[in-house]
């Protein structure tokens, strides 16, 4: 492809990382069916922030919408990464599970409700430790109870990434969709930094962070079942893709046996490289040299 | 956090509320929706300008007459910032 080709791709790409949480959510609907619950205008905002001196937003950084995919019910719920690093407090964390529970309730009653979930997350809201915890272990409840009725989609397109707690909840999607640009996993590069040392992880390496935490290696490991470009029709696609597909034979989170199983068997005398992975437990394989 | 209330006259209605923004390092979110009079609600993080939001505000109501409520939730948005989201939600409300 000749560069000139290429930026004009680049210049008239739609992109997603780009939009807000708000748009991004409204952004995957087929056209027209999307309606927002619990808006701004509810001001159903956290009641601890400004308590703290931090200026709470009116939609605690949680954005639900209901409307339908790909001619299905669907219901999908955004985290905005800007507000708070997408934390999740009170509020915000009982607007998504509250969504799961309502989607359960409507697929046990015949009317399957697949969810989507747009998680830009350094997990839980510190300012509200204890019920931040406490909303993502009801938030995984709620998961475990609609998937098995329908499918429970995690999208994490970046830049902020999904860490912490709501990594957990990511694990128990029925698929993991990602950027290249996006980042999955439990500690973040500071944190492993500050608990274990520089020689452990150096967070400044960008490089090393996403050999190990970005969207391509979780591909190209198994961990995640699709790779999008930073591009909106693209990203809506693959979510009609995975809505229509319906509830996985096997959870990937079910699959317990054999993730112990390839712990067990790995030689941690040796430091590995992140490819090496790809290549030993991988079935995606990395997408050399396009970037 | 900082709290300011600030009250301005207006002439005509406006029909249809305006949602823009988000509470991030350097923005803010401004909710825009009918009310009497003119009113605004800041809440911002930085504290001490009191007076540039007003400065800015009156600007602001030099040129705009709705009878609208605005609340703002700030984080640290520099007054050019803030007059681009008023601007933006007076474009939402109003197409």
């Amino acid at each position: 492809m000749s560069s000139k080709g290429y930026s004009a791709d680049f210049i008239n790409r739609q992109s997603f990382i780009e939009l807000d949480a708000r748009a991004r959510a409204k952004a995957l609907f087929d056209g027209g069916t999307s309606r927002e619950l619990v808006g701004p205008f509810d001001r159903v905002e956290s009641p601890w922030l400004a308590m703290q001196g931090v200026t709470p937003q009116e939609d605690d950084g949680c954005v639900v919408m209901k409307g339908k995919i790909a001619g299905q019910a669907a219901v999908v719920v955004a985290l905005e990464g800007a507000f708070q690093g997408g934390s999740i407090g009170e509020v915000s964390g009982a607007k998504m599970t509250a969504a799961f529970d309502l989607a359960c309730a409507d697929s046990e009653k015949g009317l399957r409700t697949s969810a989507v979930m747009l998680l830009e997350t350094g997990g839980v809201r510190l300012q509200e430790a204890n019920l931040g915890l406490a909303a993502i272990a009801e938030l995984m409840g709620s998961i475990l109870a609609l998937r098995k009725y329908a499918p429970v989609i995690c999208l994490t397109a970046g830049t902020v990434g999904c860490f912490g707690g709501m990594s957990l909840a990511a694990g128990l999607a029925s698929y993991v969709v990602m950027t290249r640009e996006a980042r999955l996993g439990m500690n973040g590069p500071e944190v492993i930094e500050q608990e274990n040392g520089v020689e452990e992880f150096d967070s400044r390496d960008r490089a090393l962070i996403w050999a190990i935490h970005g969207g391509e290696q979780r591909y190209a490991m198994g961990l995640a079942d699709a790779l999008v470009d930073d591009d909106t029709p693209q990203v809506a696609d693959v979510i009609r893709h995975f809505t229509w597909k319906g509830v996985p034979a096997v959870h990937r989170s079910a699959q317990v046996e054999l993730y112990r199983g390839r712990l067990a068997t790995l030689d941690t005398s040796q430091q590995w490289d992140p490819k090496e992975f790809c290549a030993l437990w991988g079935k995606n394989g990395l997408r050399e040299g396009k970037r | 956090m900082e709290q300011i209330e600030l009250t301005y006259p207006a002439r005509r209605n406006v029909n249809k509320k305006a949602h823009v923004g988000v509470v991030g390092s350097g923005d803010l979110e401004v909710l825009l929706e009918p009310g009497e009079g003119a009113s605004v609600f800041i809440r911002t993080s930085v504290d001490g300008f009191r007076d540039t939001w007003k400065a800015v505000f009156d600007r602001f109501f030099a040129k705009y007459d709705g009878a609208v409520r605005i609340q703002i939730n700030d984080a640290g948005a520099t007054p050019g910032i803030v007059y681009l989201r008023l601007e933006q939600a007076v474009e939402e409300s109003e197409r």
